[in-house]
């Protein structure tokens, strides 16, 4: 970490700082309850995992459904712009946590007046909490993701469209190699910041029985009464993956050539 | 018409104003959720404010806390950040009292909750106030500087005008979050609209009809803000020639 | 300015201890019928809501009903945000370690309850491989989780939404109080299920009964409220009560 042309990252006030920051460390160490925490080790594990792992699929499926919603709403015909606008409209107006429990209580709710939805085959996924956590998650990150594509999509200089299109270029092709591409590019800085929005979202699942990190700090809160500590280990727990993301996507970024007038 | 909508489905009479209907429960609901949310988000300007003018103009220890304040904020779940603060304060609070010989005081729930979420938005509004202020024309300011404006009138006749302008969008934006928000304090227990619907929802058994008259309660105040914040924008960029952002 | 901040707590600790002492009861938030829940009118009713009237009133206390999240309510307790707590609250010994708790003022059986003809019995062998729903932190998921470790147990904020999940086939068993569960079955919703039974008593883990929680130490609130429980119950008033909800006496023995 050598950079000579940028000021000193360690200068002497920093250096104070990380002092103070590393005594509140050891006093949060020496002073605070961790006896728990070998007892519960698989469990915090198992629920950063499952964490991940919903982050990780609903982000993918959200942002493949926000190139067709972006898409509609930049260049689609009336009757898929519309429907495309009042989606993202009514995604981004609600709170996730009323989206959660009104399709996890609310479908819940009328399964009893359908038998034939409990012998259907799908019924064994209907009955766990999942699928719902990943339906939602997915269509909110559509729904603020398609609205990104909206303007990334409308934002492709027109000159190279049709530049394309001069060239004989047929539609589909030039959507695939030109508009696309040059679309994702221009949102690729937002898409980090959504995915850390995203992560940040992913605790409320607790809340129809998914067992994620969150769940699980709720049960040593629990179990054991102890109040802060499984709270600060939940923080820097979400801390550690937002810098991973921050991380991942710089990488990427710089991977990307960004060559944009 | 009512008279079939309510055949069709009975029961959307459960959202009558007057009891047995449950309407009134969610109106006040939704009262509350606007109170915290309008406080939250005057607690989140201000903080907001100073917070910009610190990591602008501040001295270099100022500027790093800032940072830590406005990373570890925008990186940790609001609703861990909520439980946390929800829970702390109060007992710092209680704590401090005690020590010092007093009794100890109630801490009211749209009190804690007003400064969990202000909290929350100050470190999302530092950034957006940031970002606007360094919109602002250099030039614009080296002009009032020539003319020999004093620099509390520069702040307040160029900047905090111009500046208005770029903040709206990001500002309207936290706006509609802190109204969001609010659904949060619902874990802890706070009666605003998410958790009335809930205990309505959950009396009642008639799920669905709860969850998607709340929704729309959200979705109401989510476009009227847009209009309003729409005037305001407006407002605020009069004078200037190109209006929208340039495309 | 700060002497002047001072001095107007003081004033105002002053005043409120020269009223009749101003407390804060904290009731779960979640509707917990026929104990305590909202009604249309915005109003907490039910069972419990009417005890802490009386109780209250024999202690000559002025009471405060104070909603608070379920989950949160001992740390609320602790953290001075309620003074007292009265959520049918079971006296264990885990609790026991966090907080203090009067003499109790009801116990009632705890039963496992099923959709109609399930089957199932309220063992660990009966619910070997089936999903039990229990509302968190309580006695009820303390005690499957130590004693149906065959089940897979799942955790609701609230026992209305496991009694939800159990009419939608999400789950094929709850575990909860006899008098919560009796109320569910009377509703409309109840008509799917019913109660297979009692749980083996296990006293270190259900505990003696539901006590009014309160912080350590308060022990002169701790007394009074001791005093007032024996004192409704010894004077008809706990009967009075309960008429209207149940049939028989839940002061259990």
């Amino acid at each position: 970490m050598s950079q000579s042309d940028t000021p000193k990252f360690w200068q002497t006030h920093r250096i104070v700082l990380a002092m103070f920051g590393a005594a509140i460390v050891v006093l949060c160490v020496l002073f605070l309850r961790w006896d728990w925490l070998p007892k519960y080790l698989p469990l915090i594990g198992e629920g950063i995992w499952r964490t991940l792992w919903l982050l990780a699929v609903t982000s993918v499926l959200g942002f493949l459904l926000a190139i067709p919603l972006g898409l509609a709403q930049a260049a689609g015909p009336w009757y898929l712009a519309g429907p495309a606008r009042v989606f993202c409209t009514v995604i981004r107006g609600t709170p996730l946590l009323l989206q959660l429990w009104l399709l996890y209580y609310g479908l819940g709710s009328l399964f009893p007046q359908f038998p034939a939805i409990r012998q259907s085959e799908l019924w064994p996924y209907l009955r766990q909490a999942w699928p719902y956590a990943v339906f939602a998650l997915t269509i909110s990150f559509a729904g603020y993701e398609g609205e990104v594509m909206r303007g990334a999509f409308k934002g492709v200089a027109g000159g190279q469209l049709e530049a394309a299109r001069a060239m004989g270029m047929p539609r589909l092709t030039i959507l695939r190699r030109i508009w696309l591409p040059l679309a994702i590019q221009r949102a690729l800085p937002t898409l980090g910041g959504e995915t850390v929005l995203q992560l940040k979202a992913t605790p409320l699942v607790a809340t129809i029985t998914v067992v994620d990190i969150y769940a699980v700090a709720s049960r040593v809160r629990q179990d054991t009464f102890i109040v802060y500590e499984p709270l600060l280990l939940l923080a820097v727990v979400y801390m550690v993956i937002t810098g991973l993301i921050v991380l991942a996507f710089r990488w990427f970024e710089n991977r990307v050539p960004s060559r944009v007038a | 018409m009512m008279e079939t909508l309510l055949d069709a489905f009975p029961t959307l009479a459960l959202l009558a104003w007057e009891p047995p209907g449950w309407g009134a429960n969610l109106m006040r609901g939704l009262g509350n959720s606007l109170q915290i949310a309008l406080g939250a988000y005057a607690l989140g300007l201000l903080i907001g404010t100073f917070g910009a003018f610190g990591k602008l103009h501040g001295g270099p220890v100022t500027r790093d806390l800032l940072a830590i304040y406005t990373t570890v904020v925008r990186a940790v779940p609001e609703l861990v950040l909520i439980l946390i603060l929800y829970f702390a304060v109060t007992d710092l609070v209680n704590q401090g009292m005690v020590a010092m010989g007093y009794a100890r005081v109630q801490v009211s729930g749209v009190a804690a909750g007003i400064a969990v979420l202000g909290v929350v938005q100050g470190a999302y509004s530092v950034e957006v106030i940031r970002g606007a202020i360094m919109a602002v024309p250099a030039g614009q300011l080296e002009a009032a500087k020539a003319m020999g404006m004093p620099p509390l009138k520069t702040a307040w006749r160029i900047t905090l005008p111009l500046m208005l302008s770029n903040a709206i969008p990001g500002l309207a934006n936290l706006w509609l979050i802190a109204t969001k928000d609010t659904a949060l304090l619902a874990i802890v227990g706070f009666a605003e609209l998410t958790l009335q619907t809930r205990q309505a929802a959950s009396s009642t058994k008639a799920f669905l009809t709860f969850f998607l008259a709340a929704g729309i309660l959200y979705l109401l105040v989510t476009l009227l803000s847009g209009v309003i914040f729409g005037r305001i924008e407006k407002w605020a960029r009069r004078g200037q020639r190109n209006h929208g952002a340039g495309q | 300015m700060k002497n002047l901040m001072l001095t107007t707590i003081a004033v105002l600790s002053l005043g409120t201890a020269a009223m009749a002492e101003t407390i804060k009861v904290g009731i779960a938030s979640e509707p917990y019928p026929p104990f305590a829940s909202p009604d249309a009118a915005g109003n907490w009713v039910g069972w419990e809501v009417d005890m802490i009237g009386a109780v209250c009133k024999a202690a000559e206390l002025d009471c405060v009903i104070t909603p608070v999240a379920w989950d949160g309510i001992i740390p609320s307790l602790t953290s001075g945000q309620i003074d007292a707590i009265m959520a049918s609250m079971s006296i264990t010994a885990d609790r026991m370690q966090t907080i203090d708790f009067s003499d109790k003022y009801y116990n009632t059986p705890t039963v496992v309850m099923t959709a109609k003809g399930s089957g199932i019995a309220p063992t660990d062998e009966g619910l070997k491989g089936k999903i039990l729903g229990v509302q968190v932190s309580t006695v009820h998921q303390d005690y499957a989780q130590t004693h149906f470790k065959d089940a897979e147990i799942k955790l609701y904020q609230t026992q209305d939404e496991a009694n939800q999940d159990l009419v939608a086939g999400r789950i094929d068993a709850t575990q909860a109080d006899s008098i919560a569960l009796d109320a569910f079955l009377k509703t409309d919703a109840g008509a799917c299920c019913e109660i297979v039974g009692a749980v083996a008593d296990d006293k270190d883990i259900l505990g003696l009964g539901v006590g009014v929680g309160l912080r350590k130490g308060d022990d002169a609130l701790k007394a009074k409220f001791n005093a007032a429980i024996a004192k409704i119950v010894a004077d008809g008033t706990y009967e009075k009560v309960s008429a209207p909800y149940f049939a028989s006496s839940i002061y259990g023995g």
